[in-house]
């Protein structure tokens, strides 16, 4: 279990002083596939070097498996990082990079060439065990890389984006890859990226973030479905943005007056105010559904229609101002043709809306 | 047809020729012409007073290693040659391993300086290496003669009684040479250590490698061909060096370049000179030829 408590890191002193974590926490359970996202520069890389020890935070605790991290050198933490450009080593072989870190540990010989050859088989890079690294491919090297961070059985594996580099077919199998070794092994895998997709397809829980601080952590489908506030929501996935009056709530149901007039129940923003003022609604455009404009939530009239293969966007001018996006899957034999310029309605189901905190 | 086209391409190479003229005019005069010269004058006779007669003779080249006793022309090793040629390797060695020592950790530094303020560390490096060579020997001399800084200090704080005698040994030459040619060896480590790439250093510190360790298994082998460089542009002309040990070494500490000095000027012995040079640089071409194979070697098992 690694414990983030408060870390803060600032670069520079005075004016150009600049925070790239602020007061950061998080919990990382044992065995858990943990994704860091966001945008670039919002912190990621230097949390993950924070957490290695190649910096030093300026404020904050550190701890894993309730044992303090920070006063602990790099070389003394059971912690190994996949580098975003892998970083092998060039004068050595493949097998010589993977057996680098066993040997520093001063591992008996029979042992590393034992665990040598399975980690090889394990990325199956065998049959280049001889081969320098500048002889294999990109996606070859980050196999390297991986077991090389892997090949001394650490208790957290850190991986900053060590996808980005790769092709959409390769990047497909090495998530898949990956997934197989965190289960295999059992390691805790704290996994950074920029690409939301991966994040919600490879992680057990996810921390959202934004200028160096968490705006919400939780796992993939939480974080789709529940956004705590627009930034989370705008970031991963696509969604509709609707301003509505809060009546009231109660528990995780909060009543809402949408523009149209209409009310409904939305899932209340945890934490967000519990009634009364204007809040911004968050919905999925594959969460609402468009129907004729009668008796609909939200009457509007029909602006385009977008055909993308296995679904349709219909973009929507809602009567009560802003445009809303309905995404339909296709299915054939069950369309149903709608022309532009059509007086349509949007609906979506009571609770599938999500009140946004800000 | 076939006679039009042998001209012409006869004409070709011919133009060819006569373009090239220039430089091989000055290839032969400059490079090979002085070199023939003394490969020469090596097998001649001396002259009288200084020069030599035009008379073959294999003596000078035989008295590199040899003597013939005046007396009882019993013949021996020539000692006082020996002892020169192997205090110039010696020295030249030492002075290697010693810039090395030094240059290295001051490359290091300056390659890890935030890059806008690498250059001005390099300058502070190059001015010295600027300055007369003179100029920077007297300075050395300085520091280190009896009177000089170094033992007005210690005399000063009363760690010695009388002044260390430093100026005239071998140790003033050591110190003298590694100053003046530390420049070499920081440059190309410098130039190499400049384009490492520092994620390998932290890679190393991830893979549990203590600071030692990732200077030997990683930051080292990687600037090697940087230290290779330095280490020959340091060893070749400390084994020639002539102004440092002459004043350094006050005619006490002589090396191979005061000893050809000495032929050619006050023993008059141009043909000895002429076989002395050639086997100073045959010293370079073997220490060279050694030291590239070795490394050569390395690299080919690293491939
Ligand atoms: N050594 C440093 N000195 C000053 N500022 C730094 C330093 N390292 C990082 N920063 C700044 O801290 C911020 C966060 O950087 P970081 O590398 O953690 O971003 P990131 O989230 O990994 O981005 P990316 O997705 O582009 O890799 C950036 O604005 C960056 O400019
Ligand atoms: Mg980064």
């Amino acid at each position: 279990m690694i414990e983030i408590e408060g870390i803060t890191k600032t670069f520079g002193e005075g004016a150009s002083a600049f925070t790239a974590l602020d007061d950061v926490s998080i919990t990382i359970q044992s065995n858990e596939f943990f994704t860091l996202l966001g945008p670039s520069g919002c912190g990621k890389t230097t949390l993950l070097r924070t957490i290695a020890g190649f910096l030093d935070p300026t404020r904050g605790k550190l701890a894993l498996d309730g044992e303090d991290l920070l006063s602990r050198p790099p070389y003394q933490r059971p912690v190994n990082t996949v580098f975003q450009s892998y970083a092998l080593f060039p004068h050595m072989t493949v097998a010589e990079n993977i057996a680098f870190g066993l040997e520093m540990l001063k591992k008996p010989k029979a042992q590393i060439k034992a665990t040598v050859d399975e980690m090889l088989d394990l990325v199956q890079m065998a049959p280049m065990a001889d081969r320098k690294t500048a002889q294999i491919s990109g996606g070859q090297q980050q196999r390297v890389a991986l077991a090389r961070a892997l090949a001394p059985r650490p208790k957290v594996l850190l991986l900053d984006e060590p996808l980005s580099a790769l092709d959409f077919k390769l990047r497909k199998e090495m998530q898949l890859e990956l997934k197989r070794l965190q289960h295999e092994t059992g390691i805790t895998f704290v996994f950074v990226t920029h690409d939301q997709e991966e994040a919600l397809t490879m992680s057990d829980r996810i921390a959202v973030m934004n200028l160096g601080t968490i705006r919400q952590i939780g796992g993939p489908r939480d974080i789709y479905d529940h956004p705590a506030e627009r930034f989370v929501a705008d970031f991963i996935g696509d969604t509709n943005f609707l301003q509505a009056e809060l009546l009231d709530t109660t528990g995780e149901a909060a009543r809402i007056r949408l523009g149209s007039g209409a009310e409904t129940t939305a899932r209340a923003a945890p934490g967000g105010p519990g009634a009364g003022g204007q809040v911004t609604v968050a919905v999925r455009p594959e969460h609402a559904a468009i129907t004729g404009a009668g008796g609909a939530l939200l009457p509007g009239t029909l602006q385009e229609v977008v055909y993308f293969g296995t679904d349709t966007h219909y973009h929507v001018d809602l009567d009560c101002g802003g445009r809303f996006v309905v995404r339909v899957q296709n299915q054939p034999g069950h369309m149903q043709p709608r022309e532009v310029g059509a007086r349509v309605g949007i609906d979506f189901a009571a609770g599938i809306g999500q009140v946004l905190k800000d | 047809m076939t006679d039009l086209s042998t001209i012409r391409s006869r004409r070709e190479t011919r133009d060819r020729w006569l373009l090239l003229t220039p430089a091989l005019v000055i290839l032969t005069l400059a490079a090979m012409g002085p070199l023939l010269i003394v490969v020469i004058y090596s097998f001649l006779t001396p002259g009288d007073y200084g020069g030599v007669e035009w008379q073959f003779s294999w003596t000078s080249w035989f008295n590199v290693v040899a003597e013939r006793d005046f007396f009882t022309e019993e013949l021996k090793l020539a000692d006082a040659h020996l002892t020169v040629l192997w205090r110039s390797v010696k020295l030249s060695l030492l002075t290697v391993i010693l810039s090395f020592l030094v240059g290295f950790p001051t490359a290091y530094f300056i390659a890890t300086r935030p890059a806008h303020k690498r250059d001005m560390w390099m300058l502070l490096i190059m001015i010295p290496f600027w300055t007369n060579l003179l100029i920077r020997t007297f300075a050395i001399m300085q520091l280190i003669r009896n009177h000089g800084t170094i033992n007005m200090i210690l005399l000063g704080l009363g760690i010695v009684d009388e002044p260390v005698q430093m100026l005239y040994t071998e140790f003033s030459l050591l110190v003298g040479m590694t100053y003046v040619y530390l420049p070499l060896m920081i440059l190309p480590v410098y130039a190499s250590m400049e384009r490492l790439d520092f994620n390998l250093v932290e890679a190393g510190y991830d893979l549990y490698a203590t600071r030692f360790q990732v200077l030997r298994r990683v930051i080292f082998p990687l600037v090697k061909p940087g230290v290779v460089a330095g280490s020959i542009l340091v060893f070749v002309p400390c084994l020639g060096a002539y102004v440092t040990p002459r004043v350094l070494g006050g005619g006490k500490q002589l090396m191979l370049g005061n000893l050809i000095d000495l032929q050619f000027g006050q023993l008059r012995n141009w043909p000895l000179g002429a076989a002395l040079s050639l086997t100073l640089l045959a010293v370079v071409m073997v220490a060279l030829v050694f030291y590239v194979r070795a490394i050569g070697r390395e690299g080919e098992s690293d491939v």
